[in-house]
């Protein structure tokens, strides 16, 4: 099997600083990957560099694309990488109104996805988008309202439908479940899991909380000061971490 | 004779305890351990010996310092991760002392996860998981609800459920007779026997003496592997 995503090498620095440096790793279809570490550890900018939001300094970030097969994202042209942005990959950010558009309504949020890669017919938009907030437990009587009108837990659950509803392969979530508390954290929990399964995504999700690894991914990465201390399967390396960061790190939380 | 289904051989595991001082704890070392289809074998020795933790090696969780840990074809101490969960989907189950679920999700569903994981579909997963459920005498109006809220025992029978809905044929069991009273802990010593008579290669840890001599066709004492001791 083709990995979905190959990293190779991967830095980024910002001056003199280190974000992060020398991290590579391969991510199969279906498969979730968390990354933790502490706050400044490099975890969002390596998503961010794995994204395209940022341009790295070194290294390849190669993606299984549907048409061409394997190519490095870091070196193809902005058109093309826009598009896969639009298309394969889907972006959660932690702050539900940096992926919503907060003047725009909840259907129309939804929609404008499926226009942007091309939808034109008014009625299947606005089908397609009624079943995807319904997928994300959003009553089709809010479709009209705005983001601004709906609680943190129900403005990420319409940025996760924003971002599903073109159909990615891969999805990156940078504190997906961060400042919501903590019921509200487990129906997203939930909701995730079914949708990963369901639509056979692969995920990139950065966190500090153990117990969402925990749930969520089936590889853990740990980082510090943006380098990769540790990697394995995830109940592996909490419950047997090697690195003497990552035991301090699990050491510190109550039973995860 | 058949070919082991797990098969260990010279596995040593080392704790290295970088916070407290670099501590180093050797817990074992020249473990080995085979099982073959339709056996039950028992981990015994005292508490601390590390029957726990042969088991985790075995399951993944804990990374073995040397050797070989064959479990159904996959070689656990060196195989990927992505190969250690396709062992887990298809290959090995584990009926662990403690459930872990995501909050919210409903207990038929708990059950039903590992089936749907593999493909099976939802309806016929969903039977066998009430099948399930129904046995080890969890009451259907539970079913709906997430067993975060569960009794220790009602957590401890939902798991072992879990662990029992596809039919692995390898399996292993830590204390699946603890905490259940004699009616259910008869119910689990029959999946037991109905999983060796389908020719499931298990390992178990039972403190249980009656239950353990009664599935067990041998015990292995972990103490035998403790560094030092001859
Ligand atoms: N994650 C860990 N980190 C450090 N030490 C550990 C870890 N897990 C187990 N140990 C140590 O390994 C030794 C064996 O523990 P283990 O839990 O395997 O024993 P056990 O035979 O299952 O005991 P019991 O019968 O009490 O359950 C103990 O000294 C324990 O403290
Ligand atoms: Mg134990």
């Amino acid at each position: 099997m083709t990995p979905l995503l190959q990293v190779r090498g991967l830095e980024k620095r910002y001056g003199a600083r280190i974000g992060c440096t020398g991290v590579g790793f391969d991510l199969y279809p279906g498969e979730v990957m968390g990354i933790v570490g502490e706050s400044g550890s490099g975890k969002s900018t390596l998503l961010s560099c794995l994204a395209g939001h940022l341009r790295p300094d070194a290294g390849q970030v190669i993606f299984d694309t549907r048409h061409k097969g394997p190519v490095d994202t870091v070196t193809m042209a902005e058109p093309e990488r826009r598009m896969l942005a639009r298309t394969d990959w889907a972006f959660v950010h932690q702050n539900p109104r940096d992926g919503l558009r907060m003047g725009v309504s909840a259907g129309g949020n939804v929609g404008e996805r499926l226009m942007a890669v091309g939808a034109r017919n008014y009625g299947r938009i606005r089908s397609t988008a009624e079943d995807w907030l319904g997928r994300v437990e959003i009553a089709s009587d809010r479709i009209d309202d705005r983001p601004s009108a709906f609680s943190g837990g129900m403005q990420q659950r319409l940025q996760i439908a924003r971002n599903l509803v073109t159909g990615p392969r891969l999805v990156f979530m940078d504190e997906p479940t961060g400042g919501l508390d903590v019921s509200v954290q487990a129906r997203l929990l939930d909701l995730l899991r079914g949708l990963v399964r369901r639509l056979g995504l692969s995920a990139v999700i950065v966190t500090h909380d153990l117990a969402v690894v925990r749930l969520l991914a089936d590889r853990l990465m740990v980082m510090k000061g943006g380098r990769v201390v540790e990697t394995g399967l995830t109940d592996q390396v909490l419950d047997d971490p090697q690195h003497a960061y990552t035991q301090l790190l699990v050491s510190s939380v109550l039973q995860v | 004779m058949t070919d082991p289904v797990i098969h260990l051989e010279d596995v040593a595991k080392t704790f290295t305890l970088h916070n407290q001082g670099g501590a180093v704890i050797p817990v074992l070392e020249r473990a080995g351990l085979s099982v073959r289809p339709g056996e039950c074998v028992g981990l015994v020795g005292a508490s601390g010996a590390g029957k726990s933790t042969l088991m985790r090696m075995i399951w993944g969780n804990y990374l073995a310092a040397s050797g070989t840990i064959m479990v159904a074809g996959t070689d656990v101490a060196r195989a990927a991760p992505r190969e250690i969960l396709a062992l887990r989907r298809g290959r090995l189950g584990y009926v662990s002392q403690f459930l872990r679920v995501v909050p919210r999700v409903p207990t038929l569903d708990v059950v039903a996860e590992p089936l749907l994981d593999l493909g099976v579909p939802e309806e016929a997963a969903r039977a066998r998981a009430a099948e399930l459920l129904a046995r080890l005498r969890i009451p259907e109006r539970l079913w709906p609800l997430s067993p975060t809220t569960f009794s220790g025992g009602e957590q401890q029978r939902v798991n072992i459920a879990r662990g029992f809905a596809h039919p692995s044929p390898a399996l292993l069991l830590d204390e699946p007779t603890a905490s259940l009273d004699a009616a259910n802990r008869e119910t689990v010593l029959a999946l037991i026997e109905e999983a060796k008579a389908r020719g499931a290669a298990i390992v178990g840890i039972f403190h249980d003496e009656a239950a353990r001599s009664r599935v067990c066709d041998r015990v292995v004492n972990v103490s035998d592997f403790t560094p030092g001791a001859a």
